[in-house]
């Protein structure tokens, strides 16, 4: 391959043992056999519900968690086994995004040494006043004060901590921040600063992201690539306005008609899933999606499908048997721009955009 | 003093079955309400939405309707709420048990705290049963199984024997909803009833509690900071900012025609799934805290329009079918125009 890879994980597998020798062991397969290839400069994104493995996954890209088996390279070095110091050079230039910033962040430590923490780890040689300005630097990229140093977490609200999160995460001047769910503990009005805040570090900082996250519309809005994960595997990946139109998984189908959408009386084809997704412990023969998805057939009980080329554009693979049949049966929804049924509402929203990006009141209109 | 009426001025008094009018209240000690002049109301088989974000007062809210507040903590401090025809004392707690629970339930967020993890889910919805109404036991526990079965559970007998924590996080919520309609409420109040939920299992929950309330005729308010949920469901939607409601109106309007700069800015700030994906919109700052309230529109701290006027309390204004908001220079494009 020709890109400029930055982090690549090969037929990763992390099984966890649960279970004693006296009931009988058992492991959760949580990453099953997955391979990813992430090009400098993109935000990559992972999507999945609860229990499809991608928490696991990221940890396991961090090397957070080693894996049962499969390698990771990062920068061309294979990182899967690396101790002590390499490991610790590692870090820096691999940083964490938390999902939670009220347990991410120790209560009894002032912004300053939090953001301060990792340079002391990764940079000794610092002086404190250096520490300080760079701090300082830190607090202003994220868009806090330098004066918020001296304060602790508890006086922030859920969006100045996620900042100071992201601080920290930048203190040691990374090259890949990986973040599990940055932006999902936050309320929208928030969360949109946040989301703007990442897009505008990556590209000032030349960053690689690798993102978490369960909310589709989040993921269309920051990522570039999108890989979707069902039980411990990917099912479907692919450059994420073609994920987005041209569906090809039938899990990927379901998951992008079951998004409610802000909007009155948009009317589209839903495609129920029913039941819940069976425990990774566990899992179903031949394709795991078999037990909920809406297409199955005999096939899909015995046969597991492996990621393979669909016809949409160049890098778009779903694990599916039947994706081509499927796709032709059921074309892709057109789905329209959602805008507001009046000229008047659209003006507003326009007045609305204007005055968020220039900064400026709008001018008041003169009576007539 | 401002008043938003959610109310179409065609209804009969008489399907009204909850009303909220007026109504304020602070806690102890406070200088300020924490909710102010919060008006609505609820109707037979309608969904009423209220929305917002973190702190904008609509859990509260909830709680005061249920007469769930800690006595002491809160005080009312003016207006009231209606059920059933009835003004009730939110103080009075032996009145209130006669219909909370049975003519008007609740459910929550988060389905594993609010279910009781050492006591089987049969019996804890039996015992919602017999809290209201002589039934025996094996009554009260037909009537649970067969409430299992409409929120369709699989295998209810077998689960009717088993705890919270061996249900998963859908079928834990599918057991509060049935708990919640076991006595056929006529109103429903939920808390934020899908956040805790994947979306393909928000999709099952939305689905069930539209078909019961098709079914029973129920009302329902339904609290959330989801506007996606809100069009999926609501026939009115009330949006709430700093205790205040900034604007109601039929759901179509809130959507298609928004007035209020809260809600159009929360509309911004939404990620879209379709069209071009340019620098989102946010609203900059954050909500007042309690002692810090501005006088005057609560919103003018953080409104890109904010002008003095702002510093005095808005008059509701009128947009027709009940639609109001409570901004002084509704409807924004009739007063600013565009910056050079």
């Amino acid at each position: 391959m020709t890109q400029d890879l930055i982090l690549q994980a090969t037929a990763l597998k992390k099984y966890f043992e649960t279970g004693s020798s006296f009931t009988g062991k058992s492991s959760v397969r949580a990453v099953d056999d997955v391979s990813l290839d992430i090009a400098r400069g993109e935000t990559f994104a992972i999507v999945g519900e609860s229990g499809c493995g991608k928490s696991t996954m990221a940890r396991l890209l961090m090397r957070l968690l080693s894996p049962t088996d499969g390698q990771v390279t990062f920068d061309g070095q294979d990182v899967s086994n690396l101790k002590g110091k390499e490991l610790k050079a590692l870090r820096r230039d691999m940083q964490f995004i938390f999902q939670d910033p009220f347990s991410s962040l120790n209560p009894r430590m002032a912004v300053g040494s939090l953001v301060g923490e990792p340079l002391e780890t990764h940079f000794p040689e610092m002086s404190k006043q250096q520490r300080r300005t760079k701090v300082a630097e830190l607090l202003g990229l994220v868009g806090l004060r330098a004066e918020h140093a001296e304060r602790y977490p508890h006086e922030f609200s859920g969006g100045q901590r996620q900042r100071i999160g992201i601080a920290r995460a930048l203190a040691s001047s990374p090259k890949l921040i990986i973040g599990d769910e940055p932006v999902s503990a936050l309320d929208v009005s928030v969360q949109a600063q946040v989301i703007n805040l990442l897009s505008d570090l990556r590209d000032d900082l030349g960053l690689t992201l690798i993102v978490i996250a369960h909310d589709l519309a989040v993921i269309r809005h920051m990522s570039d690539r999108v890989a979707v994960m069902y039980l411990g595997k990917i099912v479907e990946q692919g450059p994420v306005d073609t994920i987005f139109s041209q569906p090809r998984h039938p899990y990927t189908r379901a998951l992008l008609s079951a998004i409610p959408v802000a909007e009155h009386g948009r009317d589209r084809d839903r495609i129920t899933l029913d039941g819940d997704m069976p425990s990774p412990a566990n899992p179903p023969s031949g394709c795991s999606f078999h037990t909920r998805c809406p297409f199955a057939q005999d096939k899909c009980k015995t046969d597991v499908p492996a990621l393979r080329d669909t016809a949409t554009v160049a890098g778009h693979t779903a694990a599916c048997h039947f994706f081509d049949d499927i796709a032709a049966a059921h074309p892709d929804a057109v789905v329209a721009d959602s805008r507001p049924a009046t000229e008047a509402a659209q003006s507003r929203f326009d007045l609305y955009q204007d005055a968020m990006r220039n900064g400026v009141t709008p001018k008041v209109r003169q009576q007539q | 003093m401002q008043r938003l009426k959610l109310v179409h001025s065609d209804s009969s008094p008489n399907d009204v079955l909850l009303e909220v009018s007026d109504f304020s209240l602070r806690f102890k000690g406070a200088q300020k309400d924490l909710i102010s002049h919060v008006s609505f109301s609820v109707k037979a088989g309608q969904t009423v939405c209220i929305v917002g974000e973190s702190g904008c007062g609509k859990s509260v809210t909830s709680l005061a309707m249920m007469g769930l507040l800690p006595e002491g903590a809160a005080e009312i401090h003016g207006g009231g709420i209606t059920f059933d025809g009835r003004h009730y004392d939110l103080k009075d707690q032996k009145a209130l048990r006669e219909f909370r629970g049975s003519r008007m339930t609740m459910i929550f967020q988060e389905p594993m705290t609010s279910l009781n993890p050492s006591f089987r889910i049969g019996d804890q919805i039996a015992e919602a049963v017999q809290c209201h109404g002589a039934h025996t036991a094996e009554e009260a526990r037909a009537r649970a199984l067969a409430m299992l079965v409409r929120v369709g559970i699989p295998a209810p007998e077998k689960r009717m024997r088993e705890y919270p924590h061996q249900l998963s996080g859908g079928m834990r919520q599918r057991v509060m909803i049935a708990m919640a309609l076991v006595n056929d409420p006529a109103l429903l109040i939920a808390d934020e009833p899908t956040t805790a939920l994947d979306v393909t299992i928000q999709a099952q929950i939305l689905d069930l509690i539209r078909d019961l309330q098709a079914e029973t005729n129920m009302g329902t308010i339904m609290i959330t900071h989801d506007l996606g949920v809100v069009a999926e469901i609501a026939d009115t939607v009330a949006v709430m900012y700093a205790g205040t409601v900034v604007e109601a109106g039929p759901a179509e309007q809130i959507f298609n025609d928004p007035q209020h700069p809260y809600t159009i800015g929360l509309m911004s700030s939404i990620p879209k799934l379709t069209g071009p994906r340019g620098r989102l919109a946010t609203v900059p700052g954050m909500v007042p805290t309690a002692e810090n309230m501005p006088d005057g529109c609560r919103f003018a701290t953080r409104c890109p329009f904010a002008q003095d006027i702002c510093k005095t309390d808005p008059k509701p204004q009128s947009f027709g079918n009940g639609h109001v908001a409570a901004c002084h220079f509704a409807p924004l494009d009739t007063h600013f125009e565009a910056c050079a």
